[in-house]
């Protein structure tokens, strides 16, 4: 359990709403530098298990370990993980009173503490790894999305995480503007992030995945290295979407 | 007599009477606020039993009349608290206050769950306690939120405040009456003393709407996630 | 002498006499006060270049002037220029104007909400904008602003209390006299409270039941029309 490569372990997840299990039983581990890119229809509970990950959702039954410490029943200490799991949502959720430097800045400040001198440095530092140190002094309200979801994982990079949950981050965003966080994300995991990410972009999956695993009704029904899964004709369920997929009109 | 000497002459007794008004009103518009924020982050975010006493707190003083609440105050609580000697200007700021918070409680409120839930799931998903998130992020945007509908609160507690006549408050109309009673000079005097409410309601407001252009934010409150 | 005494042998009869005054006050200025809104409203949205400024001058000045202040104008002043009213007309006066002008806006507010090819497709089947409006335009208006018509009678029952300052023996004042007669100024003031909280709840719950049945079917308000 205490394995210096794994980041993250989650164990037997589940999570019902309203009498309709939509989480049941998904296990696994994540190493250091790895990618996991989850993909299945809508309403497996995908993001749910994000959410179960860093207990933004309370699972009904499970455990989650960061490095080693147990995450959930963790009662205040959860505030700590937190800092070290970040999370990119779909819409962003960027403070909308805030400027894009400040957004990135205002958990350092309120949260680690930081000097600000120092967390405006450090805040600009990381605007300028997705490309967005032109824009520091703008609103969300003045940014297109994908600048404003750059922003969004700046913040969460600002962070210095153990691990980056994506969920869904291009689901909200024009394809011209989906590709611009996409390769900032592909960077990410490149430059050796340990990246967890709830998608329907299977290019990006099959670039930079270490493993793709497809949830349904859910459980994990297959998983695997991206190549392996296109390419073996076992995993039937998982092409049989990925077609689906692509038979979207106007894709 | 002239009627215009007799204005001029008390002029500046009447204003003087303004100088308290505006007390009242800061005192109310004061008191609103350092009650009615934390009574508004109490039923937003309080558990039930919270919630509960709030809810009594603002249907008791929304509902009684401002007339009926000054008499019980001044002629019955205070004194029946030992408070008897303090000077009914208090008990009028007191008064005004507390009924100020009830009403602006729920405007507080209004602004606090219009912002987007995505506002505070973000900021403890980067490790907020609550109370930070609700400190740095909630209600920054929810005070610009309530603005407006604070701003409306200025004219009902400016008008409000004559009412503090019943129990003796020097303020202006209490001050136009006693010049009545005094030159036996009604219609004038009255008239006088409605332009001067009416100079300080939207003089007043104006103030206030040049506050909210001052912390106006780009594209804020259009949508907000 | 007791308690129990006190409140029903003194309290209470005084208060309900009192209470009479109260609803004679508000029932004489409601249907009026609701009659002026709409007019003045109507007046301000569709009026020509005399009309519209003047409602909306009408507006500025009773929103901007204590109700108090008008109601020492209606019933202490006038009478310095030969017009003369007793107490409790004056209060109804001073009520009439009053809740007339903060209605019209909660209408003014109602009728701006209207989408224009209401009137459009009116005035395409040959309606004169006046029937147009009587027809059409307020019937759905009118609809919009219960709950800030609601709230404004509400405040109506509330600052019906003012009358006493101008000599009316409505339900705050007959609790004053009995409270310095007898020297129970907490005790009579509280009752007097509770009576006005049981009108304001007893209106409020009326007012949500009413919106419910006149609500146009398919139109759905996410909360009360009020909420005290």
């Amino acid at each position: 359990m205490n394995n210096n490569d794994c980041v993250l372990r989650v164990e037997d997840i589940h999570k019902s709403f309203g009498g309709k299990e939509v989480l049941r039983g998904i296990t696994f581990d994540v190493r250091r530098g790895e990618t996991k890119v989850f993909i299945g229809p809508s309403g497996t509970g995908k993001s749910t298990l994000l959410r179960c990950i860093n207990q933004l959702t309370l699972p009904d039954r499970g455990r989650v370990w960061l490095d080693g410490e147990e995450v959930t029943n963790s009662g205040a200490r959860i505030n700590y993980f937190r800092q070290k799991i970040g999370m990119v949502f779909q819409n962003f959720y960027l403070f909308d009173h805030l400027t894009a430097v400040r957004n990135v800045e205002l958990a350092l400040l309120k949260v680690r503490g930081m000097g600000k001198a120092e967390a405006r440095e450090k805040a600009l530092i990381e605007l300028r790894q997705v490309g967005m140190e032109d824009w520091a002094d703008h609103y969300p309200a003045e940014l297109s999305g994908g600048q404003a979801q750059r922003v969004s994982i700046a913040r969460a990079l600002a962070m210095d995480p153990d691990v980056i949950l994506f969920d869904e981050p291009t689901s909200a965003l024009d394809p011209e503007l989906t590709r611009e966080v996409l390769e900032v994300m592909k960077r990410l995991a490149r430059e050796g992030m340990t990246m967890l990410v709830v998608t329907h972009e299977m290019g990006f999956a099959c670039s930079v995945a270490n493993e793709v695993l497809f949830m349904e009704n859910g459980v994990v029904a297959e998983q695997g290295a991206p190549d392996l899964l296109l390419r073996d004709p076992r995993f039937t369920r998982m092409k049989d979407f990925i077609g689906r997929l692509d038979d979207r009109p106007g894709d | 007599m002239d009627v215009l000497s007799i204005l001029i002459d008390w002029f500046p007794y009447l204003l003087s009477g303004v100088t308290v008004t505006i007390g009242l009103v800061i005192a109310a518009l004061g008191i609103g606020i350092i009650l009615g924020l934390p009574m508004a982050i109490g039923q937003v975010y309080g558990s039930r039993p919270v919630r509960s006493l709030i809810g009594v707190y603002v249907w008791f003083f929304r509902g009684l009349p401002i007339l009926v609440l000054l008499f019980l105050f001044w002629f019955g609580i205070f004194p029946g608290i030992g408070l008897g000697h303090l000077p009914a200007f208090i008990v009028g700021a007191v008064v005004l206050g507390l009924r100020g918070a009830a009403y602006q409680s729920q405007i507080f409120r209004g602004g606090i769950q219009s912002v987007g839930e995505g506002q505070m799931i973000a900021a403890r998903s980067l490790g907020m306690s609550r109370l930070t998130a609700i400190r740095s992020v909630i209600l920054p945007q929810a005070m610009r939120i309530a603005l407006p509908g604070w701003s409306n609160e200025y004219p009902n507690i400016l008008t409000d405040s004559a009412v503090c006549y019943a129990i003796g408050v020097a303020e202006l109309l209490t001050l136009a009456s006693r010049i009545v009673a005094q030159t036996n000079v009604m219609m004038p005097i009255y008239l006088a003393t409605a332009g001067i409410f009416i100079i300080l309601n939207y003089g007043g407001l104006k103030i206030l709407h040049g506050l909210e252009r001052r912390v106006e934010i780009p594209g804020f409150g259009t949508g907000a996630v | 002498m007791d308690q129990a005494t006190f409140l029903f042998d003194i309290l209470l009869p005084a208060l309900m006499e009192g209470l009479v005054i109260t609803l004679q006050l508000i029932v004489c200025s409601a249907p009026f006060g609701l009659a002026l809104g709409v007019a003045v409203a109507t007046g301000r949205q569709y009026g020509g270049r005399i009309i519209s400024p003047l409602c909306k001058g009408f507006v500025y000045l009773i929103k901007g002037t204590p109700l108090l202040l008008l109601l020492f104008i209606l019933y202490f002043g006038l009478p310095s220029i030969g017009i003369t009213f007793s107490a409790f007309v004056a209060s109804v006066i001073g009520f009439i104007l009053c809740n007339g002008a903060y209605n019209s806006e909660y209408i003014r507010g109602a009728l701006m909400s209207i989408k224009d090819g209401q009137m459009i497709a009116a005035q395409a089947l040959g309606m004169t904008r006046s029937q147009a409006i009587k027809s059409v335009i307020l019937p759905q208006a009118l609809r919009r602003a219960i709950p800030g018509l609601s709230n404004e009678f509400i405040y109506l029952i509330k600052y019906s209390s003012l009358a006493y300052m101008i000599t009316v023996i409505e339900l705050s004042g007959a609790g004053k006299l009995v409270a310095t007669k007898y020297f129970t100024y907490t005790e009579s003031f509280a009752v007097v409270g509770i009576v006005y909280l049981a009108l304001v709840s007893i209106t409020t719950v009326a007012v949500n039941i009413l919106e419910k049945q006149l609500a146009v079917p398919g139109t759905v308000r996410a909360t009360a029309a009020v909420q005290l």
